[in-house]
């Protein structure tokens, strides 16, 4: 997994709640057996005007002009500012995989569906939980300001808008830890092999029915 | 000090836990379906790791699998590739089960693992699917992971987690005519709203759940992802432990009456604190109708299509134009009046024999209106299906005008070739109605098993307290 430490990145506004996997990534794309290459089928519903099928060269679709991320301000960016409740519905991973591989390292919004903000870590993007009146206020500064940019500061803790004003974050020390240092989770949980087989042995003898 | 059914199931898995709390947690069934697991398996691989007990997976193919011509296979190739690759995988690794696809035991895993006996009281159960929260009926652990979780079990049976706050969602009285699971798992998400369980592990209780059915809990806990929660469960008790006697996988002898005697002890503790309690009034829960494109949008059958003029809150104003303009629907419509193009019963949710049952006692001797464009009926499994058929269901479902198809995932989620054309509107007694979720353009609104029936009728939403 990619290190995240510090990003100052360009942010694009996805100014809706309850954006769900399906639309982050819709199913038929589903079918890969493969971890990359999702990113030209982010939002495919909301991006082109055509019905997206897998394996098709996206860059001859019509795209959706009226579509956010279609904006030429917002090409190559890296934050994604949204609100409530992103990522709500089905456990695919894919759905990261298409935002990782679409560009986006850092996700922004007022709250994160659980399964969802669990699979950005394992794919090194950060999700930061901001209050309601800061994103409001980060929306209004984006759309009025073409090339907006916020700095994203992992050990700090903090957002830092291009006025200086900084908002902290909060973050589990553990997520942080592995962020910081792209470890895998794997690797790190063998390291505890020894106790995993203990309590799986007592396991064996105390509830004998969950081994048949 | 008196624990909550979370703590104790949660205590009862604890490997090793950090100084942040994040703990790791022993994982006793992880269910694999072909969707989530090609890329668990392939970095498995790729990193020289073993699956750590395999004898803990049981696995089926069921989202890309057709409903019909089995004869005829996987047409579409990498739908086939898929359900291939799952095959492959299995084959190398193991499993305590595997039902591949034309398999009398096939199914959606979340039919599947219960009534096979797979998912049992007090255990911690996963798979690369939200809907993990179903097995939480059987006072289960269990919820969705991502894939990288899917290769974290697969290689260290465990997984890393935060312990989470805890709701106790009480329905207390008796639930009317009609009224089912289904109805109760909308009228709570109507309530709590799509992210109101985020966070938590949700404990369902109170005198009208502990008279629901195994079926019925399972509904429930299901749709707990709906409402935002990871993990929703129940209580064990008779209902619990006489459903499980007997299933292929549940223990026996002497082993049975030991699990029997811990499963007793899998409750909340009388005076157990939570860190929120919702209570709802059973009598208060009519049929529900969504009528939107998140599950919280969501009415009783005598209600009309809400209007956006009235909430003040501009974010969820502008959300209730979009869902109304995507639906078709102008606000103060009657539920009532409002026709459709298809039927779809099936699903996670409500698959299961009761949900079959209760769709057929609506539809014996009545026929599907003339509008109606296609009615599927969709078994969750091989086992229902067959149940289904002895029964003679099958036929009151084909007399009726539906279609009696084989089991999987089917118009839930589309990936196969069941699904709606752009514009079409649906009854679905699937869990999600979501923009595209049953097509690019299709329109989904969520109901019980009984309610898609009196639909199918009508050609339009009905009340199934009516024609009962
Ligand atoms: S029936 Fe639908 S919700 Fe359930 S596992 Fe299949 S696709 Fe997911």
């Amino acid at each position: 997994m990619e290190k995240f430490v510090r990003l100052e990145g360009l942010v694009a506004p996805l100014d809706r709640s309850n954006v769900d996997t399906d639309a982050i990534i819709p199913k038929q794309f589903l079918k890969s057996i493969k971890r990359s290459g999702f990113g030209p089928n982010a939002f495919d519903e909301w991006r082109y005007m055509d019905v997206g099928q897998p394996g098709q060269d996206c860059s001859l679709r019509p795209k959706n002009p009226n579509f956010v991320l279609n904006q030429p301000r917002y090409q190559g960016a890296e934050v994604l500012l949204t609100r409530a409740n992103f990522g709500c519905g089905s456990s695919r991973e894919h759905a990261p995989w298409a935002l990782l591989d679409f560009g986006f390292k850092a996700i922004i919004a007022e709250s994160f569906a659980d399964i969802f903000f669990n699979n950005c870590f394992k794919n090194g993007i950060l999700p930061i939980v901001l209050p309601a009146a800061e994103i409001e206020a980060l929306v209004q500064l984006v759309e009025a300001a073409p090339g907006y940019k916020l700095v994203v500061d992992l050990p700090g803790q903090v957002v830092v808008r291009p006025d200086g004003h900084a908002i902290p974050f909060q973050i589990d020390a553990f997520r942080k830890e592995c962020l910081l240092n792209g470890w895998d989770d794997i690797g790190l949980t063998l390291r505890h092999a020894e106790k995993i087989k203990e309590f799986e042995a007592k396991r064996r003898v105390e509830q004998p029915w969950l081994f048949s | 000090m008196a624990k909550t059914l979370y703590d104790k199931l949660w205590e009862n898995h604890v490997v090793h836990q950090e100084a942040d709390g994040t703990a790791l947690l022993y994982i006793d069934r992880h269910l694999v379906h072909e969707v989530t697991s090609p890329q668990a398996f392939e970095g498995l691989k790729l990193a020289g790791r073993k699956p750590w007990r395999v004898s803990s997976i049981v696995s089926t193919p069921d989202h890309n699998t057709p409903t019909d011509h089995w004869d005829e296979g996987i047409k579409d190739p990498i739908s086939r590739q898929q359900v291939e690759t799952l095959d492959a995988n299995i084959r190398e690794v193991g499993a305590l089960a595997y039902f591949p696809f034309k398999d009398p035991r096939m199914g959606i895993l979340h039919v599947v693992g219960p009534e096979n006996g797979a998912t049992l009281p007090g255990m911690t159960v996963v798979c690369g699917d939200s809907h993990t929260s179903t097995h939480g009926a059987f006072a289960c652990m269990a919820h969705g992971i991502g894939t990288s979780e899917v290769e974290h079990v697969l290689a260290t049976q465990c997984l890393l987690q935060k312990k989470s706050r805890t709701m106790l969602i009480a329905v207390e009285g008796k639930l009317g005519k009609g009224v089912t699971a289904k109805d109760v798992a909308l009228a709570i998400i109507g309530t709590i709203g799509t992210a109101g369980g985020t966070g938590y592990a949700v404990e369902f209780g109170g005198s009208a759940i502990r008279s629901l059915s195994m079926e019925g809990r399972m509904t429930l806990c299901n749709m707990a992802i709906e409402g935002g929660a990871r993990l929703g469960f129940v209580a064990v008790d008779d209902t619990t432990i006489d459903y499980l006697k007997g299933r292929p996988f549940s223990p026996t002898g002497e082993t049975w009456d030991r699990a029997v005697a811990y499963w007793r002890t899998l409750h909340s503790d009388a005076g157990a604190q939570f860190d929120r309690v919702v209570t709802l009034k059973a009598e208060d829960i009519r049929p529900q109708v969504t009528w939107g494109t998140s599950p919280e949008m969501v009415v009783p059958v005598d209600a009309v299509v809400p209007d956006p003029a009235r909430e003040a809150d501009p974010v969820k104003r502008e959300g209730m134009e979009r869902a109304l303009h995507y639906m078709g629907l102008n606000p103060n419509t009657p539920i009532s009046q409002i026709a459709i193009d298809k039927v779809f019963i099936g699903s996670c949710t409500n698959s299961r024999i009761e949900d079959l049952r209760e769709a057929a006692s609506v539809l014996k001797g009545r026929h599907v209106a003339a509008n109606v464009k296609l009615a599927l009926a969709v078994p969750g499994s091989g086992l229902v299906k067959r149940q289904a058929e002895a029964e003679g269901l099958d036929k009151v479902f084909v007399a009726a005008g539906f279609e009696w198809r084989e089991p999987g995932c089917s118009m839930c989620l589309a990936m196969n070739a069941d699904r709606l054309e752009p514009g079409e509107r649906c009854a679905s007694t699937s869990n999600r109605n979501f923009e595209g979720r049953q097509g690019p353009g299709g329109r989904t609104h969520l109901v019980s098993p009984a309610m898609a029936a009196a639909a199918a009728i009508a050609g339009r939403f009905a009340d199934v307290r009516d024609v009962l």
